[in-house]
């Protein structure tokens, strides 16, 4: 006992590690908007049932902070006093002014769509001063290496960051028409979106776990929101329980990975692997990076980890589906890269077989899967697993670089315009839901090009883009995907892509098909006529509008003029700070 | 040019012949290409601007952005110099540097008459279609699909072709889609599936390519004209590897030709299409394939287009004597003359893959007059669909009493399109088959037959819908209108002009056939018979050609 006693006391004080604030600013300050808005119902009582939004506070919140953030680094780089301060000022009242009247008429909802929107900008904002920062001074980590500020994780905070600004637009919207209660849905996407940016930037295995169970905690949450609908609920539960499951398996390998490698910062992995490369194979790592393999390819949905993902994009709130596809499978696809492509590369050999298989079947199942669907989230939801298949080419050829565009840059660039097209896609299908978010069938959409064409105008643009048509973001995304897996020899890997682009083409045009259809059409497949349209209009408000405006733009923008997100991209591929 | 010119020394379809200057005639800097491509964006633009209720407005933006186009285009037809190697007007932009893409457009006398007849058949196709129902997005559709055809045939950069290529089928899909007829969203899904599956080939293989060179050192490009000239080179790329790419870039030019097996999309897009869709169809989207073949398959790997002639002759006479005789059997009129394309576009692709220069000439002069006359006859059998709401042949009856102009017309382009002589189809036929007659002659022999049956299904089309007594609903028709003898007229005469005078088109051709034969002899070692030169193949000097008495015969 004194032996013991004597020992604890010779135990060094431990350190207090230095606080980088820049390093974890964006996930602090989004995690504060979210305890915000959670403090802002809790306290404030009132009218906040009412959902009152009006379009200038929307404009005000996404805008302000805009503006507030473009005006800064206006100033900072250029030294321009007078137009950056009166761009800054006039965001910054424009922002105020939405919060302060929102807060003085207790419109708590308003209020919790403000801080929401201008948390994320600001996040956002943070993510550019890091990424200026990583250009000059180069990568490094943070908080006793746990957490890596570099390109890649800047790149992945940025995609995460847009689907979150898009995802809480959409939220807005759909809150309001379902009549739902309380900004806590917004709160619960933002602590989410915290996660992922936590796993962006995670440079050790136990900081990736634990951000791996933060988001998804939020999104099992977010899935089971709608309680008018029971398929909301039960999605939720499938969710949860086989997203635990994941979550153990992730576990388990991490354990076994610490158990081999003596370690779980990737930096240590690393080098770790390199020496058991060297020397011969190692049965626990093996198995260990395998577990780590399946929890992750259960979140990126790739076959045959793939099975919840079709009932729960089906049964989850649209709007969760959106930021779902988008954020979860960047960020996910993320610590994808970094750990296989980063820490277990000298392990290449082992796992790249492995990926192979993943795609192939990823990309072959979801399009051949989402042929015979006839509700429209399923077949996107089986679309999504043919995009993560795309997304492991990239991932496949990550380490063999030989053109000057490689498979990690390919597939970052891809993670970031399936983000757009995937949100865009179901933001407007979430309007073609129509209150009670159910009138999801194809045959739904019968005639909607006639009564409203901007709208299936907007949703073709995202759906012909994830076919891949030219002058579409899409288009570019598979070139630069397609193009690293020929530079690495992959010509099969290439080949079973663009046919598997083929089959999922039908898909989307199917969808296309029945929106230009005539409403007294007749279905062709069971020749009963076509469901009439449904009594309830659509309700497209400004925060629908500003999301699909904002999708829409981007698709198109990088779709002709790609090249500052190709070089965003390429200079976001280094995978471990610090080695 | 001068840009790559300093990266890659060779310039492709020079190698063999004398390097004269490429740079541009006469222009100066106007990128005339360029703007062939955005003035019908940007009059798609306008179009769709228009308001929904001042439809006059829409028609008008419509029209003078096509004939804008089609005067452009005939400027540049007028402008373009006969007597200089390698292509003109170039315009070259960076675009995705990253991927080493760029936007680089040029045009030769393989493309020139392509662009030409695209810029040809918008307006006419517009014109046919005043009557169609929310004319406005026509006209946005057809604008966009005329953009990115003209892209096709001058793109340079092997993505920026694949960029075009791909993109034609959205406008296509929403013309058969939006404005076709009975079954026409079946249609239009096969026909964008079929080509984009094609394409999936395609883009595996233009990736290949430009992999292949950066892999032995070279900067990466997609230039056209740097890869042909190193991947043509001897020793550069494996016999196995040129002949998988070969197969690769066939597989998808085929489908759009259509090829006899792959041509299935075919009939269904042409018979449900719109009029003027199909008429685009016909006249400029399948040429897409045979282009494809003359700029890219075969001048990239000419020893592996050498090996697989043969097969790709065997199937081009197939295509020939099929499609006639399927024809023969149509019951519907309009898809008799689908199949009748599928005859033709046989032609072509056999003249292109005799490897002789005549060849190379009667399949290029084929693709151009087969854009005449087809066109002009899907035009009529339009009227004929507008008049009576059918296109089955057994409906008819008789139609040259109640609309003899209707019918007299229809005679002229049925002649047109057998190949009659003093037509342009005798001239590109003629020529293709004494071309593949010289190298290869049983084909030649075999495919003659095909001009005959091509006689046997047109005349008896003719025969049972315009002939004899109109009974019922044929006896009282609204004969021919101002506005619909303003579409075809001028399709027929241009058929019949260069029937008669071929020159024009053979001189500005001329050249580029030359130089890509030269490319081939100079790279395979294959050295090309002799063969009569090009005047021979106008229709008086024809006849009196000495071994040619089985092309001839056929058409009488």
């Amino acid at each position: 006992m004194g032996a013991l006693l004597a020992q604890a006391t010779e135990v060094e004080a431990i350190p207090a590690p230095d606080v980088d604030w820049l390093a974890i600013g964006p996930p602090v300050v989004l995690f504060a908007a979210a305890l915000a808005i959670v403090l802002l119902a809790a306290l404030v009582r009132g009218r906040s049932l009412e959902h009152s939004l009006p379009d200038w506070m929307v404009l005000g919140g996404v805008l302000g902070p805009v503006m507030v953030w473009v005006g800064r680094f206006w100033f900072v780089r250029y030294d321009i006093d007078g137009g950056a301060g009166a761009v800054m000022a006039v965001g910054l009242v424009a922002a105020l002014a939405a919060l302060v009247f929102a807060l003085a008429r207790r419109q708590v909802f308003a209020a919790a769509f403000v801080i929401a929107a201008s948390g994320t900008v600001s996040a956002a904002a943070i993510g550019v001063a890091q990424w200026n920062v990583v250009r000059s001074d180069g990568p490094y980590t943070a908080l006793a290496r746990a957490v890596a500020v570099d390109g890649f994780a800047v790149f992945v905070s940025g995609v995460v960051l847009g689907a979150t600004l898009l995802g809480v637009l959409l939220l807005t919207s759909w809150i309001r028409r379902e009549g739902l209660e309380g900004p806590e849905a917004i709160a619960v996407m933002l602590m989410g979106a915290t996660g992922m940016l936590v796993m962006a930037s995670a440079n050790d295995l136990i900081v990736v776990f634990v951000a791996l169970e933060v988001f998804s905690i939020a999104l099992y949450v977010m899935t089971a929101f709608d309680r008018h609908r029971i398929e909301s609920q039960e999605a939720g539960l499938k969710y949860f329980l086989l997203g635990a499951f994941s979550s153990a398996v992730f576990l388990y390998g991490v354990a076994l990975v610490y158990g081999a490698t003596g370690s779980t910062n990737l930096i240590d992995v690393a080098n770790a692997v390199r020496g058991v490369a060297t020397s011969g194979s190692n049965g626990m790592l093996m198995v260990g990076f395998g577990l780590l393999l399946v929890g992750l390819g259960f979140k990126v949905a790739a076959v045959p980890f793939h099975m919840w993902t079709p009932d729960v994009y089906q049964g989850a709130p649209t709007p969760v589906t959106a930021f779902m596809a988008g954020a979860t499978k960047a960020v996910a696809f993320g610590a994808l890269l970094r750990i296989f492509v980063g820490a277990f590369d000298g392990l290449r050999s082992d796992w790249r077989p492995a990926v192979f298989a993943l795609a192939v079947l990823s990309m072959v199942v979801g399009a051949a899967a989402a042929i015979v669907q006839t509700d429209v989230k399923r077949m996107l939801a089986y679309s999504s697993i043919a995009h993560a298949g795309y997304v492991l080419i990239g991932v496949q050829v990550a380490t063999e670089v030989r053109g000057p565009f490689g498979g990690t840059a390919a597939a970052l660039f891809y993670l970031a315009i399936y983000m757009v097209m995937s949100v865009g896609a179901f933001g407007a299908v979430q309007i073609l839901g129509r209150r009670g978010d159910r009138a999801h069938s194809v045959n739904d959409y019968a005639g909607l090009a006639r009564r409203e064409p901007v709208l299936a105008a907007l949703l073709t643009l995202f759906l012909l883009a994830q076919a891949g048509v030219p002058l579409t973001a899409g288009f570019v995304a598979k070139l630069a995907v397609f193009k690293a897996a020929v530079d690495a020899g992959q010509y099969q890997l290439a080949l079973v892509g663009m046919l598997s682009a083929t089959v999922a083409a039908f898909v989307y045009l199917r969808i296309v098909i029945a929106m230009y259809a005539a409403d007294d059409d007749h279905d062709r497949d069971t020749g009963h006529a076509v469901a009439p349209p449904r009594a309830t209009r659509l309700v497209i408000d400004l925060p629908t509008r500003l999301a699909l405006g904002a999708a829409a733009a981007v698709v198109l923008l990088f779709g002709v003029v790609p090249g500052w997100l190709l070089d965003a991209a390429e200079h976001a591929t280094n995978l471990l700070a610090g080695t | 040019m001068t840009l790559f010119a300093s990266a890659v020394p060779t310039s492709a379809l020079s190698t063999g012949a004398v390097s004269t200057s490429a740079v541009s005639s006469g222009v100066g800097d106007f990128p005339l290409l360029t703007f062939l491509i955005v003035l019908p964006l940007v009059g798609a633009v306008l179009t769709l601007c228009t308001p929904a209720r001042r439809t006059e407005w829409a028609k008008a933006a419509g029209f003078v952005t096509a004939l804008a186009t089609l005067g452009m285009a005939l400027w540049m037809l007028a402008d373009f110099d006969g007597h200089a190697h390698g292509y003109q007007y170039e315009v070259q932009h960076d675009w995705i540097g990253n991927l080493g893409v760029h936007f680089t457009l040029g045009v030769d006398g393989i493309s020139l008459f392509m662009v030409v007849l695209t810029a040809v058949l918008i307006p006419i196709g517009l014109l046919a279609s005043v009557h169609e129902p929310n004319f406005k997005q026509f006209t946005v559709w057809m604008l966009v699909l005329e953009a990115s055809v003209i892209g096709v045939f001058v793109a340079l950069d092997l993505i920026v072709f694949f960029v075009f290529f791909e993109l034609v089928l959205v406008p296509m899909y929403f013309l058969i889609a939006g404005w076709g007829h009975g079954n026409n969203r079946y249609a239009a899904t096969k026909f964008f599936l079929y080509t984009m599956a094609g394409s999936a080939f395609l883009f595996v293989g233009i990736l290949t390519s430009a992999y292949l060179f950066t892999k032995a050192g070279h900067p990466l490009t997609f230039d056209v004209r740097d890869l042909t000239a190193w991947l043509a080179e001897p020793g550069n790329v494996s016999t196995r590897t040129a002949r998988l790419l070969f197969v690769a870039f066939s597989v998808s030019f085929a489908v759009k030709v259509p090829l006899f097996p792959l041509h299935t999309w075919l009939p269904d897009a042409h018979t449900e299409a719109p009029t003027a869709g199909s008429v685009v169809l016909a006249g400029v989207l399948l040429k897409m394939g045979t282009y494809g073949f003359l700029r890219f398959a075969v001048p990239m790997f000419p020893k592996a287009a050498q090996y697989f002639a043969p097969v790709l002759l065997t199937l081009a006479v197939i295509g020939i004597l099929y499609g006639a005789i399927v024809a023969t059997m149509q019951p519907d009129l309009k898809r008799l003359i689908a199949y009748s394309s599928v005859a033709h576009l046989g032609f072509v692709v056999m003249g292109t893959f005799a490897l002789t220069t005549q060849g190379l000439q009667g399949g290029l002069f084929t693709m151009v007059s087969h854009g005449l006359t087809t066109s002009a006859l899907f035009l009529l059998v339009g009227m004929l669909y507008e008049r009576r709401h059918t296109r089955t042949i057994s409906d008819f009856g008789g139609l040259s009493k109640s609309v003899p102009v209707l019918s007299g017309l229809f005679l002229a382009a049925t002649f047109a399109s057998i190949g009659l002589p003093g037509f342009s189809g005798f001239v590109g036929e003629f020529a293709s088959l004494l071309g593949t007659f010289v190298t290869r002659r049983w084909w030649a022999v075999t495919a003659t037959a095909g001009v005959i049956l091509a006689a046997v299904y047109l005349l008896w089309a003719f025969q049972r819908v315009f002939t004899g007594e109109p009974q019922g609903d044929n006896a009282a028709l609204r004969d021919i209108s101002g506005r619909e003898l303003a579409t075809v007229v001028p399709l027929l005469a241009l058929s019949l002009y260069l029937g008669f005078f071929p020159k024009p088109v053979f001189d500005r051709m001329e050249l580029a056939v030359e130089d890509l034969m030269a490319h081939i002899e100079t790279t395979t070692g294959y050295a090309e018979p002799d063969t009569p030169t090009p005047e021979a193949v106008t229709p008086d000097a024809g006849s009196t050609g000495g071994h040619d008495e089985g092309g001839a015969g056929g058409d009488e």
